[in-house]
């Protein structure tokens, strides 16, 4: 094997913009994703904890399935099979803006929504159902004391596998590219398949995926000091 | 409803085999032999990345830990295209999808199992290893008799929901074409054309029902244990535990 590396190729025609591209794309897509994933999981986990029977088994359904299926999976059923549904002038407008990244935000984020809900729930469950009561006695409406007291200590609890499934989140918008979305991964096929430079490009692209995801871990862990509770 | 089944009834043989008596297998019998087989063959070199993370010598120590960070912080994906690209140069002949995605999954799970393995190390009381060393049993012994059978047992129900991941992980062999159950969906997809819909309804229920399955063996089986360690915990070190790999 003769490996000679030669990263400047790198920097040839319109390589470059596609790098870029690739990474705005991929960080977009974590972005929306992660906010949709927190938003419908902290609604999950807070209809779960209104112990209404019916309320929960629905959420039980949804986190099960989102948690048995595959990722990859659940994006085709959004991109290839729930579009087929639409009504036709949504399909129309759907298919003339950029629909892949679209449901790609969908897919992604729901799914891990359940996981995030899960975190949470464990989060909510260790702390003891009396501060609920104080805090309704005190006056609190229920999403009021969900708000200011609950959440606060459950996000802290739920900190460390919060930050684990954002870096999953971050690494599963890799799977878009199955559906065309021009992020890192797609790029890097596009670049490797025009300047047969593979090793070169795959590094980039691996130590990319390692930096962030290294980021996002560093980042939880000052969080997770920050805003550790303090022992009593 | 009825497109489902009438897509089931059609093509059964296809998503369960694969093109099998006339061709190579495939589908569903794919992705459960991929999983199977990776996560066996993931354990072994899991169980010595685990021994080396909780190691005292730093020289095994380090790597270990470097080769479990950077493995969980890189996109399955990127594994799967590095395998795709370099066994072939580094053994000098083509390999299969198959083997492709194989290899690539025991890279991967097994940089999972060994997270998976030392939080079973971890979990046991200090006083056990300490006990085993006043013995006068070596720091291999303790490790092999005292840690092991035990973290692993402690370990189960974490292993199988690991071998729920791995299923799932499998349907990325779609991306370098390896003839597995998300690949031969996509077959039944693109000779209908018109239904994707209940397609990949049907493909996701597949996976559903075997995953839920397994999931929910794996929280029996964390209840087995829990009940086991708080009902009878003077007995329970003295029970053998099954070193296999969970499958």
């Amino acid at each position: 094997m003769n490996l000679k590396l030669d990263f400047a190729v790198l920097l040839h025609d319109e390589y470059p913009k596609l790098l870029v591209e690739g990474v705005v794309n991929m960080l977009q897509l974590t972005g929306y994703a992660w906010l949709l994933a927190m938003i419908l999981g902290t609604t999950l986990a807070l209809i779960r904890m209104t112990q209404n029977r019916w309320a929960e088994r629905a959420v039980a359904v949804y986190v099960e399935y989102h948690q048995n299926v595959p990722m990859l999976v659940q994006i085709f059923l959004w991109y290839f099979g729930v579009t087929t549904l639409l009504p036709d002038f949504a399909q129309l407008w759907v298919n003339q803006h950029h629909s892949e990244f679209l449901f790609a935000i969908i897919a992604v984020g729901m799914c891990m929504s359940a996981y995030i809900s899960e975190d949470l729930r464990s989060g909510i469950r260790s702390i003891p159902r009396a501060q609920m009561e104080a805090a309704r006695a005190l006056g609190m409406s229920y999403l009021k004391a969900s708000r200011l007291v609950i959440l606060p200590q459950a996000l802290r609890i739920a900190l460390p596998t919060l930050v684990s499934h954002t870096v999953l989140l971050f690494k599963n918008t890799s799977l878009a590219m199955a559906i065309g979305v021009a992020e890192l991964t797609y790029a890097t096929r596009e670049i490797e398949s025009q300047s047969f430079h593979t090793v070169e490009v795959y590094l980039l692209a691996t130590m990319i995926y390692l930096g962030i995801s290294l980021l996002i871990m560093a980042v939880g862990s000052v969080l997770e000091n920050r805003y550790r509770i303090k022992a009593r | 409803m009825t497109d489902i089944l009438t897509i089931l009834r059609d093509n059964w043989v296809l998503l369960l085999i694969g093109q099998y008596p006339n061709g190579p297998l495939g589908g569903l019998a794919i992705t459960l032999i991929l999983s199977v087989v990776g996560l066996a063959l993931a354990f072994p070199v899991s169980l010595l990345l685990a021994i080396a993370r909780v190691s005292p010598i730093a020289m095994l120590r380090v790597p270990a830990t470097i080769v479990v960070y950077v493995v969980r912080s890189v996109p399955l994906i990127m594994f799967i295209f590095w395998v795709y690209f370099f066994a072939p140069l580094l053994i000098g002949r083509t390999v299969s999808g198959f083997t492709t995605m194989l290899v690539t999954l025991v890279i991967y799970q097994a940089a999972y199992l060994a997270e998976v393995i030392r939080a079973g190390i971890e979990g046991l009381p200090k006083g056990q290893i300490e006990a085993s060393r006043a013995l006068g049993m070596s720091y291999l012994q303790t490790t092999v008799k005292i840690v092991l059978p035990q973290a692993l047992y402690n370990m189960l129900p974490a292993m199988v929901s690991q071998f729920v991941s791995t299923i799932k992980e499998t349907s990325l062999g779609y991306v370098i074409s390896v003839n597995e159950l998300t690949f031969a969906a996509n077959q039944v997809n693109s000779t209908l054309l018109t239904k994707p819909f209940p397609v990949f309804i049907l493909l996701a229920m597949i996976y559903f029902a075997l995953c839920f399955l397994l999931t929910r063996y794996a929280r029996y089986l964390e209840r087995h244990i829990a009940s086991k360690r708080a009902g009878s915990l003077r007995t329970m070190p003295a029970k053998p535990a099954p070193a296999a790999a969970p499958v």
